[in-house]
């Protein structure tokens, strides 16, 4: 049984003790916020907090988590959209929009370790997840202004 | 398929008022307007003239088409019967209606179409969208408008004439200082006759409120909640999950399987063999064993452990090496003839300079973010499918083919798509969902893993291309001769297929846009050995990479700056036979003047020839016509001592007629540089003894942002001309731009991709 708490929710888990977050997140929880895209912490579709920093839930297997406190973009904000949601939403990031929720919670983890990010920080920290429509300068963008918004 | 382009449909606008549909979203006194295609609407409706209202279209069982509704409180309903997968339409559809309507975009709700044929064409490919319903959705809005001005005049009593809808969501009586909102009127319009077409007034371009003015997505708050829109995320009671294990090799069969230790895993319910297709593949699944359980990761983890011994089939012969050198012999030999113009064989006999190149461009797979996925749920003679697809049609025919049902029993919602690029046109993974479900009797949940994305694509082609030209003493061609070979599309839809169709060949292959007095197209043939597939601009990548990069080659043969002597191969600017059908090219003048345009703008703004190129930094230039619109792309590139490429700026510049709205159009081009950057760098699938090599992003990279151009700049021609297509033709013109800027920086050619073949990273 591996015990955490799922956007401030505590949750029980007795299932495979392989099974990677992700899929607990999606099929079982119904957090399907956080996407599917490649299984092996390739593209950052899967991307949640843990303890408020970004991991790639799809390669994070729930015996891992005993006691960890996981945020999904479901769980980012209680108040309406979070600063990160209206910077995306004021620059127009998405297109199809699939990877922008783990784009989303990339740069949040960014932005609590990094207030004001640089542009070489936000390449660092976002060339891990892919957006195959390429909104990248647009996030680039939407960061600085969720990082404008928040000073 | 590719088709050639259409210049529009026939669509007649009827008043579909009381009747029952989208599962009560309207109330009963809403005031509803749809269109359809009118041949099928006459049916529909018994041989209702189209246009016409009779009563006889209320009693036929047909779902609307494209149509807005009014409720009393005033909301208005669009549907948008075409896919969204970041291309925009559920935005730039909507408003061409509420733009005529006059209706307040604030208080608009977009509904998605479910697939159904009334809609015409909603097989959300080709770039179509705009260009194809542009007159039908104006139509539309303006329609309904004069039914609300005279339901207003009716209600007032006062002549129509005084009547008008201004500003928005009323209609106004300027004499007597009266309006009346929309929603109040909704009733009483719906009473009125459907005017006919001649008595509509569309508004004049300078009119409009909507069309041309940028918008941001209509959905883009809900995609930034993480909603549940996609088909990812569609979850039904009591539904299965189901990962297949198909065949390695196309064609290749079950032998044997072994499911023991698959069936001793927790959450794995059953294995369900899926039948081979039969020849040609079309879009039938691919065959394999299921493997059904009660979630996502049960399913692949119990797949891994399935023993399965294949007959692999025909297609083990296929190995990309040997494959390549037989594409590029057979490049090197005369083909078939596609288009001639003047004496190519006469002028290259008269001697002259000649120069000649062949170039090589590889397989790609789509790789859109959300892999295929498709929930389908069979219940007796019904068939119900949620996916993520381009083509819902194509979803009802081929699910009701392969279960032997009619098509208008299978009901296809569409989802938001993360990702199409052409994958999501061929509904196979759907077929598959509903093949497990009618076995199972639960609605079953197909999830394709990466893995099994990139595997089992239907492919961008692999294609060789040989080019040649004689010049003259000041370097401008004289004759020019160029062929290419590649396993066509049709091959998916006939097995015996080797050559190019027309619409391959229309994609930047027949003709060039330059003034060459004597030109030859030809096309070679070659068998496929995987499925083939459309991708994002199709065939019109390896066309404009070898057409384009050969100008520049010339350009450079000729001692003069690149973008001079485009200009010059470009000419003036004159209209130019492409061998359109008649009325494309009636109503879409391929007029090479609006690329020399565009060639400029891009130049201009990257304010070429600013810098000496070479020493590792340089510019390239390149212009294609493609589903109608004209784009140039300027590339700027910095290559460093170990061959790592930075793409600091790109400059695009774009004529696509009138654009319904520009924000989604500069988005579209803002992608289709960053697209065009994973076919340039490292896009390039291969296979060996028939198994494709790649497998997940791993080994297929895509562009990230650290390697993804920083600043892509898009300018929009104001244009009066139709609208044409956005969501393709960035991605032609961006690769060989990208090339030639390479070899401005360091004298290196490319002529195979992708650039990691080069030496370049």
């Amino acid at each position: 049984m591996v015990h955490l708490k799922v956007n401030g929710s505590a949750q029980a888990f007795d299932g495979d003790p392989d099974m990677p977050l992700l899929w607990y997140l999606r099929d079982i929880l119904g957090f399907t916020g956080t996407k599917f895209g490649c299984g092996m912490a390739l593209c950052g579709a899967c991307t949640v907090l843990e303890n408020g920093k970004a991991i790639r839930s799809c390669s994070t297997p729930m015996k891992q988590l005993e006691g960890r406190e996981i945020t999904t973009i479901e769980g980012i904000s209680t108040h309406g959209p979070h600063a990160v949601q209206r910077a995306w939403a004021a620059v127009n990031v998405p297109q199809c929009g699939y990877c922008q929720t783990g784009q989303i919670m990339q740069a949040i983890s960014l932005l609590s370790s990094k207030p004001h990010p640089t542009d070489a920080d936000i390449d660092d920290e976002m060339s891990g997840n892919i957006c195959r429509c390429g909104t990248y300068q647009r996030i680039r963008a939407a960061i600085k202004e969720a990082a404008k918004e928040r000073a | 398929m590719i088709t050639l382009e259409k210049a529009s449909e026939d669509f007649a606008v009827v008043n579909v008022t009381r009747r029952s549909f989208l599962q009560g979203a309207l109330s009963a006194s809403a005031f509803v307007l749809c269109v359809a295609k009118a041949p099928l609407l006459a049916k529909a409706a018994g041989n209702v003239a189209p246009g016409s209202v009779s009563p006889s279209i209320d009693a036929t069982a047909f779902h609307p088409s494209i149509f807005l509704g009014i409720q009393p409180d005033g909301t208005v309903l669009i549907v948008a019967h075409r896919t969204e997968m970041g291309n925009g339409v559920r935005t730039s559809l909507p408003r061409i209606i509420a733009d005529e309507l006059d209706a307040d975009w604030s208080r608009v709700k977009v509904i998605q179409g479910d697939g159904d044929e009334r809609y015409g064409s909603q097989d959300t490919d080709g770039s179509h969208s705009v260009r194809e319903f542009f007159d039908t959705l104006r139509e539309t809005g303006a329609t309904a408008r004069l039914m609300l001005v005279r339901a207003a005049a009716q209600q007032w009593g006062v002549p129509e004439a005084q009547c008008e809808a201004d500003p928005v969501h009323v209609v106004s009586h300027k004499a007597s200082n009266r309006t009346i909102g929309y929603g109040e009127l909704a009733a009483l319009a719906a009473k009125q006759p459907v005017p006919k077409k001649e008595e509509l007034k569309l508004k004049s371009p300078s009119e409009w409120r909507y069309i041309g003015k940028p918008a941001p997505g209509y959905d883009v708050t809900d995609v930034c909640a993480g909603k549940p829109l996609f088909g990812m995320d569609v979850r039904v009671d009591g539904m299965l999950y189901a990962a297949i294990a198909h065949p390695p090799v196309l064609g290749g069969k079950v032998k044997s399987v072994d499911d023991s230790a698959t069936l001793k895993l927790k959450g794995v319910k059953q294995t369900i063999p899926i039948d081979p297709f039969t020849p040609p593949h079309h879009f039938q699944p691919l065959g394999g064993v299921a493997v059904i359980a009660d979630n996502t990761w049960s399913a692949f983890k119990g797949r891994d452990a399935l023993k399965i011994e294949w007959d692999n089939g025909a297609h083990v012969v296929y190995n990309s090496p040997d494959y390549k050198k037989q594409l590029q012999e057979t490049a090197r030999q005369p083909g078939k003839v596609v288009h001639t113009i003047g004496d190519p064989d006469a002028a290259f006999s008269k001697g002259g300079k000649l120069i000649e190149a062949e170039y090589y461009a590889p397989h790609l797979a789509h790789a859109s973010m959300e892999p295929p996925v498709a929930v389908a749920d069979v219940q007796g003679e019904k068939v119900t499918v949620w996916s993520p697809t381009q083509n819902p049609q194509g979803v009802q025919e081929e699910v009701a083919k392969k279960l032997g049902l009619k098509k208008e029993n299978v009901t296809c919602h569409v989802t938001f798509l993360g990702g199409g690029f052409g994958r999501k046109s061929k509904p196979d993974y759907a077929v598959e969902a509903a093949v497990l479900s009618k076995t199972t009797g639960k609605p079953v949940k197909v999830v394709w893993s990466r893995e099994d994305d990139i595997k089992f694509d239907y492919f961008h082609s692999v294609a060789a291309m040989y080019i040649k030209a004689a010049v003259d003493d000041k370097g401008m061609p004289k004759a020019w001769l160029q062929r290419s070979v590649f396993p066509p599309i049709s091959s998916t839809f006939d097995k015996d297929a080797v050559y190019g169709s027309d619409g391959e060949m229309s994609l930047g292959w027949n003709v060039i846009p330059f003034d060459v007095p004597n030109f030859r197209s030809e096309n070679g043939k070659a068998v496929n050995h995987v499925r083939i597939g459309w991708l994002r601009s199709v065939a019109n990548i390896y066309h404009a990479f070898a057409v384009q990069s050969f100008a520049n080659e010339l350009a450079y043969a000729a001692n003069r700056d690149p973008y001079d002597y485009l200009l010059a191969l470009i000419g003036s600017g004159h209209v130019i036979d492409a061998k359109q059908p008649p009325d494309v090219a009636a109503k879409y003048p391929y007029d090479t003047a609006r690329l020399r345009h565009v060639a400029r703008l891009a130049a201009d703004k990257a304010n070429w020839g600013r810098k000496k190129s070479g020493n590792g930094w340089g510019m390239g230039i390149a212009v294609h016509r493609s589903f109608l619109t004209y784009v140039a792309s300027v590339v700027e590139v910095e290559v460093d001592q170990s061959g790592a490429v930075r793409i600091p700026n790109v400059y695009t510049a774009v004529d696509a007629g009138i654009v319904a709205n520009p924000e989604m159009v500069r988005s579209q081009f803002e992608g289709a540089a960053v697209f065009g950057t994973s076919i340039a760098r490292t896009g390039e699938i291969t296979a060996t003894n028939g198994v494709i090599d790649q497998s997940n992003f791993h080994n297929y990279p895509v562009a990230r942002m650290n390697d993804a151009p920083v600043q892509v700049d898009v300018q929009i021609v104001e244009s009066s001309a139709p609208p044409a297509g956005v969501g393709e033709p960035g991605v032609p013109p961006f690769v060989p731009a990208l090339c030639n800027a390479i070899y401005a920086a360091t004298g290196k050619r490319v002529r195979e991709l992708p650039l990691a073949r080069n030496g370049f990273a």
